[in-house]
C-alpha cells in the first residue's frame, strides 16, 4: 500500500478544477505500476461481484416476498382494523417534524430551495414507484405535504415568536407518551396487547425508550465515577465495570428470567418493557464511559472558576461542566445510541417481533421458504437507512455548536 | 482548632451550609438507598426461590448433563456432568474468539491502512465497507453469512473445491490441518517463538551495523538458519493432513470447520474490522504531518515512511481503543448461539433450562466473561505499555 500525507484528502474531495478525466484516472488510478495493477484486480473483481449480484437480483431472486409482507415489516401482527392509530401518529410525527424543520430553518431565506424540492419530488417519486409502499400512497403523499406545509408554518412562526422552540420540545416529550397511547390503547381506546406489537415500530419503540431512560442513568453514573465522594465513586465504578462484562444476550435473556425473580413474588412487568429496561441498564454503563470521557476533557479551571463564583456543585455541574463535556461526548453518544438501535436486533432472540425477528417469522412460513437473501437485505437496508441519519445529524449537530471557527 | 463545640451549641443552620456534612449525608443517604434497594431484591429473590423450592448451590454442576455437544474442542459426551458441558463451551468460544481476534487485527488494521492508498479505488472500498458495515446489526449480518451465504454453498454431492486445497459444501469448510492437535498448538508456539528470537535478533544486527558500520554477518546467518528451521518445521514436522473429495460427495482429511463457527467467524471479523479499521485511520490521521515530510525528506520510501515512522507512532493511539474492541469481539461472540454454534452462552442457556437456576447460570456466564475481558485488557495493558513514548 503507498500511503501519502494525510492532509492530502482529509477535507472534502479532491480538488478536480483543471484535471481532465483521463489526467485525473492517471494520477489517482493509473501511477505507477503497482498502482494500475491494484485497479486492475479490483475492477476485475468487482465487475465480477455486481455482474453476479445483478444476475441473481434480477433473475434468481423472489421479490415477492417484501410486498406481500410488508405490513407484517412495518407493524407485526398489529390488527389492521386499527392500522388507522397508526396512521395519526405518522401524521402527528410529520407535523412536528416539519414544524421542528421549520423553526430551525427559521433564518434561511428560501425555505423550499431546489435541493429540497428535488427532495420532497424523490421522496414522492419513490412512494409511487416502489412497490410496497405503492398500495398506501394515497395516505403518504399527504404526509409529505403535511411535512412541507408544517415547515412553511414553523418558519413563519419560528420568525414572530422566538422562544417557541421550547415548546416543540416539550411537544415532541409529550408525543412519546400520545404515541404510546395510541399503539397500546386504553383512556377509551380498544387495547391492544404487546404481544401484538412488532416489526419496525417495535423496533423504533424500543429503540427511542432505552435512549430516553439510559440517557439520563449514564449521565448520574458519569457522574458519580468523576465524583469526589468514595462512596459514590465506587458504586458507579462497580456497575459500570460489570455490566461491561457482560455480553448483551446474556444480560437480555437473564433480564427476562431474572427482573421477575427480583420483583415481589408474583408479579410479572410486561415482556416489551422487561427487554427494554434490560437494553436501557446495560446502554447506560457504556454511555456512562464516553459522558465521562466529555468530563475528562473539560478543563478544571472551569469548575474551579465556576466554584470561585459562588456557585454550589448542582449548579456548576449543570450550567458550566455538563454542557461543555456533552458538546465534547455528542459524536461518542450518539455512536452509542446507533449500537443501542443496532442492539434492539436481540430483542428478537428474547422471543419479540422486532424487525429482525418478524423477518425470521416471515423466513419460517412454508410459501417463502429459503428466501433468506432477499429478507435480509431488505432488513439491512432499514437498519442502514436509520442509523445512517442518525450519524448525519450527529455530525451536523457537531458542527453547528462548535463555537471554536 | 481552638472551637468548642459545647460552648456554641449544636448549631443546626451552620451544618446546613456546611459543605462537609453534606459530603458525608449525601454518601450515607446514597448507601442506604443502594442497601434497602439491594435487600428488597435480594429478599425478593430469596422468597421467590422459596415459593418455587430451590435452593443457592452451584451442586447440580456435578449432575450428569445429559445433552449433547455438536461439536468440542475436548472430549465430551452426554451423561458427563455439567461443569465438563460448560467446559467444552469455553472451549469454542475461545477457538471462535482466538481466531477472530487474530483474523480482525489482519482485516482490520489493514483495511485502516488501505484508507490512506493513493489509489482512489482503494481508497473509497475502504471507506464505503466501513461506512455500510458499521451501520448494520451485527446479528443480521450473522444471519445473512450464516443462512444467504454459506447456506447456499452446493450439496456435498457436488462441492467445491480450491485447487484440491480446501473444500466447501453447505455443511462447513474443509481446511489443511496438522496431524495432531498437539502439533497444531506447537507449530502455533514455535512461530511465536521464532517471530520474537527473529525480532531480537534483527535488532542485534541493526544495532551492530549502526555501532561499527560493517558486520553482522553471523547474526544474518542465524536469522537465516531460524527461518529455514522454522520453515522445515512448519512444512515437514506437522504431518498437514490434507482434505480429499470423496466421490459422490464429502470430504476426508484435513480439519472441517462447521459452517456454524465459519459463519460467526465471518461475521464476527467482518464487523468489528470496520471498527478497527476506523481506529487505525483515526491513530494515523493523528501523526503530525510534519513526521511524514521528515521521513521523506530523509529518502524513505512510501512503504518504510509507513512501516519505520508512522505506524509505529500511530500504535500509541490505536492500542487504547483496540482493547475495548477485542472485548466486545469476546462479548459478540456470545450472538453466535443464535445460529446453534454451541459456545458458552448457548450451553448455558441448555444448563438453565434444564436445571432452571437462572442465578447460579448467571453468575457464571458473568464470571467467565469478566475473567476473558480481564486477560484481554491485561495482555494489551503489557502490549501499550510497550509502545508509550518513552520520555526522558
Amino acid at each position: 500500500m503507498t500511503p501519502v500525507t494525510p492532509n492530502s484528502f482529509a477535507s472534502g474531495p479532491p480538488a478536480l478544477i483543471g484535471l481532465g478525466p483521463i489526467a485525473w484516472a492517471k494520477k489517482n488510478l493509473f501511477s505507477d505500476w503497482f498502482n494500475s495493477l491494484l485497479t486492475l484486480i479490483i475492477v476485475a473483481i468487482f465487475s465480477w461481484g455486481l455482474w453476479r449480484l445483478g444476475s441473481w437480483a434480477l433473475t434468481m431472486a423472489q421479490w415477492p416476498v417484501i410486498p406481500n409482507n410488508f405490513g407484517l415489516f412495518m407493524t407485526g401482527t398489529y390488527p389492521p382494523a386499527l392500522y388507522a392509530r397508526i396512521w395519526v401518529l405518522l401524521a402527528i410525527i410529520c407535523a412536528l417534524a416539519g414544524l421542528s424543520w421549520g423553526v430551525l430553518a427559521r433564518n434561511v431565506s428560501i425555505l423550499f430551495s431546489r435541493n429540497v424540492r428535488l427532495g420532497l419530488a424523490a421522496i414522492g417519486a419513490f412512494i409511487v414507484l416502489f412497490p410496497p409502499t405503492r398500495p398506501s400512497a394515497l395516505k403518504l403523499l399527504p404526509l409529505v405535504a403535511l411535512v412541507a406545509a408544517m415547515a412553511a408554518v414553523g418558519r413563519q412562526g419560528g420568525r414572530r415568536f422566538p422562544g417557541v422552540g421550547k415548546w416543540i420540545s416539550l411537544a415532541w416529550f409529550l408525543s412519546y407518551f400520545v404515541a404510546l397511547w395510541l399503539i397500546g390503547g386504553g383512556l377509551g381506546l380498544t387495547r391492544v396487547s404487546t404481544n401484538d406489537w412488532g416489526g419496525l415500530l417495535l423496533t423504533l419503540l424500543a429503540a427511542i425508550s432505552g435512549i430516553a431512560l439510559c440517557f439520563p442513568l449514564g449521565l448520574l453514573l458519569a457522574l458519580g465515577r468523576r465524583s469526589a465522594l468514595p462512596v459514590v465513586r465506587w458504586l458507579s465504578t462497580a456497575y459500570i465495570e460489570v455490566v461491561r462484562g457482560v455480553p448483551l444476550v446474556a444480560f437480555l435473556f437473564m433480564g427476562q428470567v431474572m427482573i421477575p425473580l427480583f420483583l415481589p413474588v408474583g408479579s410479572r412487568p410486561d415482556r416489551v418493557l422487561r427487554a427494554v429496561i434490560a437494553l436501557a441498564l446495560f446502554s447506560a454503563a457504556y454511555l456512562a464511559e464516553n459522558v465521562r470521557a466529555g468530563l475528562q476533557a473539560v478543563p478544571r479551571g472551569q469548575r474551579e472558576a465556576a466554584m470561585s463564583l459562588g456557585l454550589n456543585t448542582p449548579l456548576t455541574l449543570g450550567l458550566i461542566v455538563l454542557p461543555q463535556a456533552l458538546k465534547i461526548a455528542i459524536p461518542a453518544i450518539v455512536g452509542q445510541f446507533i449500537s443501542l438501535f443496532q442492539d434492539t436486533t436481540l430483542l428478537s432472540i428474547v422471543g419479540l417481533a422486532e424487525l429482525l425477528g418478524i423477518g425470521r417469522s416471515v423466513l419460517a412460513n412454508p410459501a417463502y421458504l429459503g428466501r433468506y437473501a432477499e429478507v435480509y437485505l431488505f432488513l439491512a437496508v432499514i437498519y442502514w437507512v436509520f442509523c445512517y441519519a442518525m450519524a448525519l445529524g450527529s455530525r451536523k449537530l457537531e458542527e453547528k455548536l462548535n463555537t471554536e471557527r | 482548632m481552638a472551637h468548642d463545640s459545647s460552648d456554641r451549641g449544636f448549631d443546626l443552620k451552620a451544618m446546613l451550609r456546611d459543605e462537609r456534612f453534606w459530603k458525608i449525608a449525601f454518601q450515607v443517604i446514597t448507601l442506604v438507598v443502594v442497601i434497602l434497594l439491594l435487600s428488597f431484591f435480594l429478599g425478593n429473590l430469596n422468597r421467590n426461590m422459596i415459593q418455587q423450592g430451590k435452593t443457592f448451590g452451584f451442586g447440580f454442576l456435578r449432575n450428569p448433563a445429559g445433552f449433547s455437544i455438536g461439536e468440542s474442542a475436548i472430549k465430551y459426551r452426554p451423561n458427563d456432568p455439567y461443569w465438563r458441558a460448560l467446559g467444552v463451551g469455553l472451549g469454542n468460544t475461545l477457538t471462535l474468539v482466538t481466531a477472530g481476534i487474530a483474523l480482525t487485527t489482519l482485516v482490520g488494521v489493514a483495511a485502516g491502512i488501505a484508507s490512506f492508498s493513493k489509489n482512489w479505488l482503494l481508497y473509497k472500498i475502504s471507506r464505503a465497507y466501513v461506512g455500510l458495515v458499521r451501520n448494520i446489526p451485527l446479528l443480521l449480518q450473522l444471519f445473512f453469512w450464516y443462512f444467504a451465504i454459506y447456506g447456499t454453498l452446493p450439496k456435498p454431492e457436488n462441492q467445491i473445491h480450491f485447487f484440491d486445497l480446501a473444500y466447501f459444501n453447505n455443511r462447513g469448510v474443509y481446511i489443511p490441518w496438522p496431524g495432531t492437535a498437539v502439533l497444531a498448538l506447537l507449530g502455533i508456539a514455535a512461530l511465536g517463538v521464532g517471530a520474537i528470537a527473529a525480532y531480537y535478533l534483527w535488532r542485534w544486527r541493526t544495532n551492530i551495523r549502526i555501532d561499527r558500520g560493517t558486520g553482522g554477518l553471523p547474526q544474518t546467518l542465524a536469522l537465516a538458519s531460524l527461518g529455514l528451521g522454522l520453515l522445515l518445521f512448519l512444512t515437514l514436522g506437522m504431518k498437514w493432513t490434507i482434505p480429499h473429495g470423496v466421490e459422490g460427495g464429502g470430504v476426508t482429511g484435513g480439519l472441517r470447520l462447521s459452517r456454524e463457527y465459519v459463519a460467526a467467524l465471518s461475521a464476527l471479523v467482518f464487523y468489528t474490522s470496520a471498527f478497527v479499521a476506523e481506529i487505525v485511520r483515526a491513530g494515523i490521521q493523528s501523526v503530525t504531518k510534519g513526521q511524514w515530510e521528515a521521513a521523506r525528506s530523509l529518502g524513505l520510501q512510501p512503504g518504510l515512511v509507513m512501516r519505520l515512522v508512522v505506524f509505529p507512532q500511530a500504535m500509541r493511539v490505536i492500542i487504547p481503543p483496540m482493547n475495548s474492541e477485542y472485548m466486545n469481539l469476546t462479548k459478540n461472540s456470545s450472538l453466535a448461539f443464535a445460529i446453534a454454534f454451541p459456545e458458552i452462552y448457548s450451553v448455558a442457556t441448555t444448563t438453565y433450562n434444564q436445571t432452571g437456576r437462572p442465578v447460579e447460570v448467571f453468575l457464571i456466564l458473568m464470571a467467565t466473561y469478566l475473567i476473558l475481558c480481564l486477560i484481554i485488557t491485561l495482555v494489551m495493558n503489557q502490549l501499550n505499555r510497550a509502545v508509550q513514548f518513552k520520555e526522558r
